[in-house]
Order: C-alpha cells, then structure tokens, then sequence
C-alpha cells in the first residue's frame, strides 16, 4: 500500500515536470498565434490569450501589404528546388560511391566527409564574392547551388550508408535484364532508399526553409528573398507592426510545424543517425 | 570497353563534384587568400596587407575577444543548464507511461522552428515595455523583478543563453533518449533483484553507461552554440552595446557594417582554427570514455 501510492507520487512528480516543459514549447507560439489576432492598438494592452475580438484580416494584410505571400512563394520555390537537386546529385553520387569502381573513388568520398567536419565560419564572405563573380548573386539560381551546396555532404553519407547495406540481388537482375546503370540507379536504387530518401528530404526541406544568413548576404531585392530574411527586414522597418509581424512568424511556422508533425519519425531518425556521423 | 565504363561512373559523381568545387573548395581557397588583403569587396584592386588582419584580430581587436567571451558564456549555460534538462528529460520519459509520445513529439518543436521566428517571438515576450513577461511579473504582485530584458546589459546576455537553450534541448533529449533506450532492461532487472534502490540503480547503471552519449551531446552543443548567431541577430542585434555579441555576428559586422572583407576573412579563419582546437580537444577527451 505503502509503496504503491510512494509510486503515484512520484510518477506525478514527473509528469508535472515532463508536462511544465510541455507547456512552455508550445505557449511561445500559442502567444505569436493570439499576438497575430489583435490590433496595432489592443496588441499593446490586450494580455489576453484569447482575444475578444479575432482579426483574421491581418493574415490577408501581411500576405499582400506586407508582401509575405510573395516571400512565401519564394520559400515554397528555393525549398522544392534545393531538395529536389540533392536528392538527384546525392543520391547519383552516393551510389556510385558504393557501387562504382574508378580511380580517386576513395579520395573524393572523403573529401566531402571532410566537409562535413571542417567548420568554416564566415564562408559566407566568400560566397557573396564568388556570385558576385559568377553574375549569380541576386539572383534563384545562385542562392539554389549554394543550398544544394550545404545539404549535399551530409546526404550523400546518409545515402551511401544505406546502399552499402542495400542487397545487390535486385540490381544484378536488372543488369542481366540490360538495363543500364543510370536505369538501375533510377528505377532499381532510388526506390528501394525510400525510407533513408524521406530522411534526406524531411532534413534538407527544414534545412532550407529556415535558412537565413545565406539568403542575407545573397539577395538585395524584396520581391526574390525568401520568408526569414523578409520577416527579419520587416521588423527593422518603420515602427513594427507587430500583428503582422506575428501573422507573418505564424505563416513561416506553420508549415514547418505541419510537415514535422506528418514526418516526425523521419526526423527523429535523421537526428539519431545525424548525430551518431558527427 | 573497361575505360568507357569508367568513364560512365565518372558521370555519376560529376554533379556533385562540380557544385563542390565550386561552392566549398573555392571560397574555402579564398576565405584564406582573402585573409591577407585590405579590400572593400567592391574596388577590383584590393592591398596586400600580410598578417596585418591577423594581429590586429588578436591584439587589438577587443570587442572580437569580447564576442568570443560572450560565445563561450552561452556554451557553457548550453553544456549545463540546456544539456541537464535535455538529460532529465529524457530519463523520465524512458519508461511505459501515457503521453509518451506527446512529449517526444512536443519537446522537438522548438529546434525544428527556425531562429528568426523563435528569436522574434521570444523577443516580443521579453519586451521591456510591452512584453508578457514583465505584464505577468506586475501582475503576479513582483514589479521588482521587471527589466528589459534584452536591452539591460546585466540580463540580455543571459537571457539569450536561455532562450538559447530553450530552442536547443530537444536535440539532446533525442539523443539521450535513443541512449537510454539502448540500456538493456535486465540490467535494471538485476540491480533491483540485488536490492538497488531507484537512486543506486540510477547513480550505478544509467549514468555509467550514459557518459559516451553525454560526451557526444556536449561535443554537438559546444560547436553548434559557438557558431549560433541567427537567434541572437533577431533577438538583440548583439546589444545593448556588444553585450550579446558573438563570433559570427562580428564577421558579419566586418563584411557589411564596415565592407572589410578581408578582415572579415581573417576573423572567420582565426574562429575556424579555435573551432577546431576545441572539438580536437573534445576528440581525445571521448575517447577516453569510449567503450
């Protein structure tokens, strides 16, 4: 009797303490959602969580006046884009990292796992310099190869990790049955590292879309920076306008948290196994 | 035959390659050609200056040194405070109990949101004057403890450290978790057939087994916060008066405050090597306590 109420206290205690820290992830963002919904002039005063009045009408304000739905646009762009590059280039390469013979094989599969231990704060500087060389800077393109650029290292190890344990029986098949080897590596490997692709995608898709000091450097113009960098320059302007700037925080979270909650066993994975390379 | 084979492959690797050379292995080249001019990072001609950059960085330079002070001072509210609570965290959530997977799931939101919508947001509720902080403080009967938080120098920098942590514990929760979880319970088993109690079983089994995992936590916490500054930038600027200032934020002043690119480069080679030397440093130290 004893023991068995010692133990509800305490599983009590725990969940007290597992449940306050609960609290406190989510409230932030509770607070940006009602922040969102209120005036210029109640935002200042209203301590409410739920506000009397909803002003659903600032979401369309900052979508057009603020010009967030533009900037949104280019996120949804440089993220498709860039995850759809590193899926290709990565995969293509990490294949024939485990599959492939040719000299310096060794050599070059090391070189990007060096990248991915070497840290070079400030290689931002250079880039911006490199573009500016290559006309790229200011504009999609560039800011997409440098993305595909920081996403690729890691995805080819994650990659080529799951090919060496792939069996090859499937792909001794498709050989025999002629297929070539950019057929085989598409229609045979690429489906089979479904599982280690959902990985790449979910990782790099985060990656890009909360990616700021890049797309700072790189871009001048409004109308092409993605959402961050928008929000940012936003809150610089002019006296804030807070309910917008709630509404515009709220419409660069809320997709990120949508595609974490669908895919969050895909990104724990990632995490594990991110954290094991490092 | 054999070499249009090869060359086949070659085909495979060619695109990312490419972009490597390109966008790595080219301004990784420059970063440390750069580090040894004066340029503006527009005139075409740029001055040779040697080690100039270098000396002024390491005897001159104090607000960089202050900075790298600052970075550290996260780091290690990071190593403890941030990595404690991931820690506990983590044990209590190892075990058959309901909301299991809530807590999995909630405890990651923060680090998957991005810095700018966190740092923004955080600000807002820390503002001096309008924040739902101070408001709750007067309301709960404490006006005392009311501040600015992020713009009064004895608190911004430590209020960064937390907001800090805040968004970076889920990280270590998971990776403590998936440590835990590899524990075999008959371990457990038999410590308390032997009539361990739950704290020696704890102090005896769990934290033994889990110094490799925390060795690795710290290693990932120590680079990652060093180098964190996005969150700092929408927070503070690096304010009050370079209290909240940090490495990065610094090559980032270099280059578009004062258009020293050069110098900008040389503060980014001199942080890089100090990286390096903490996570060699951290190498030797968890091999010790590798199994």
């Amino acid at each position: 009797m004893y023991y068995k109420s010692k133990k509800v206290v305490v599983n009590l205690l725990i969940h007290a303490f597992l449940l306050t820290i609960a609290v406190s992830c989510i409230f932030p963002l509770v607070w940006m959602v009602s922040s969102s919904l209120k005036t210029q002039e109640t935002i200042f005063k209203d301590m409410s969580l739920i506000p009397k009045e909803m002003h659903f009408e600032n979401y369309y304000l900052a979508w057009q006046e603020g010009g967030f739905g533009r900037n949104f646009l280019n996120s949804i762009l440089y993220t498709v884009s860039v995850v759809f590059g590193i899926v290709m280039i990565s995969s293509m390469a990490a294949y024939a990292f485990s599959r492939l013979r040719f000299p310096g094989k060794n050599l070059l599969f090391y070189m990007f796992l060096a990248a991915m231990m070497i840290p070079i704060p400030g290689s931002f500087v250079a880039l911006y310099v490199l573009l500016n060389k290559l006309h790229l800077r200011n504009t999609a393109i560039g800011y997409i190869l440098c993305m595909i650029n920081v996403g690729m290292s890691t995805s080819i190890f994650l990659l080529k990790t799951f090919f060496d344990k792939m069996p090859k029986e499937l792909e001794d098949a498709a050989r025999i049955d002629g297929c070539t080897k950019m057929g085989i590596w598409l229609h045979v490997a690429l489906p089979l590292a479904k599982p280690v692709l959902a990985v790449v995608v979910v990782l790099n898709a985060l990656n890009v879309w909360n990616e700021y000091i890049l797309a700072l450097v790189i871009f001048d113009s409004k109308p092409l920076m993605p959402l961050q960098v928008a929000l940012m320059t936003f809150q610089g302007e002019f006296i804030t306008r807070y309910p917008l700037l709630m509404a515009g925080l709220t419409i660069a979270a809320l997709p990120i948290i949508l595609v974490y909650l669908l895919m969050q066993k895909y990104i724990v994975k990632g995490v594990t196994q991110g954290a094991v390379v490092g | 035959m054999r070499i249009k084979s090869t060359l086949e492959n070659y085909v495979f690797v060619i695109p990312a390659v490419a972009i490597f050379a390109i966008f790595y292995i080219i301004p990784f080249v420059w970063v440390f050609q750069l580090g040894l001019y004066e340029w503006d990072g527009i005139m075409p001609t740029r001055v040779f200056v040697g080690l100039d950059n270098f000396k002024e960085i390491i005897f001159q330079d104090k607000i960089w040194w202050q900075s790298m002070l600052n970075a550290g001072y996260i780091t290690l509210i990071a190593l403890t405070f941030q990595n404690a609570l991931a820690f506990l965290l983590a044990w209590a959530c190892d075990r058959e109990m309901r909301l299991k997977n809530f807590y999995r799931v909630v405890f990651f939101i923060p680090p998957v949101l991005s810095e700018v919508v966190v740092g923004l947001v955080w600000q807002w509720i820390l503002d001096g004057h309008y924040g739902l902080l101070n408001g709750w403080l007067v309301q709960m009967g404490l006006p005392q403890l009311v501040r600015n938080w992020l713009s009064d120098p004895n608190t911004a920098l430590t209020t960064v450290a937390i907001v800090h942590s805040w968004k970076g514990f889920g990280w270590g929760f998971l990776i403590f978790l998936a440590g835990l979880q590899t524990i075999p319970r008959e371990l457990y088993e038999a410590a308390r057939v032997d009539g361990a109690n739950a704290w020696d079983t704890f102090r005896n089994v769990t934290i033994p087994l889990m110094i490799p995992v925390a060795v690795l936590v710290g290693i990932l916490t120590v680079l990652g916060t060093m180098q964190a500054f996005v969150l700092i930038i929408a927070m503070t600027g690096g304010g009050p008066a370079y209290h909240t200032q940090v490495p990065v934020l610094r090559i980032l002043a270099s280059m578009r405050g004062s258009s020293r690119f050069g110098y900008a480069c040389a503060q980014g080679i001199t942080f890089g090597v100090v990286l390096i030397v903490i996570s060699f440093i951290q190498n030797r130290f968890s091999k010790k306590y590798k199994a």
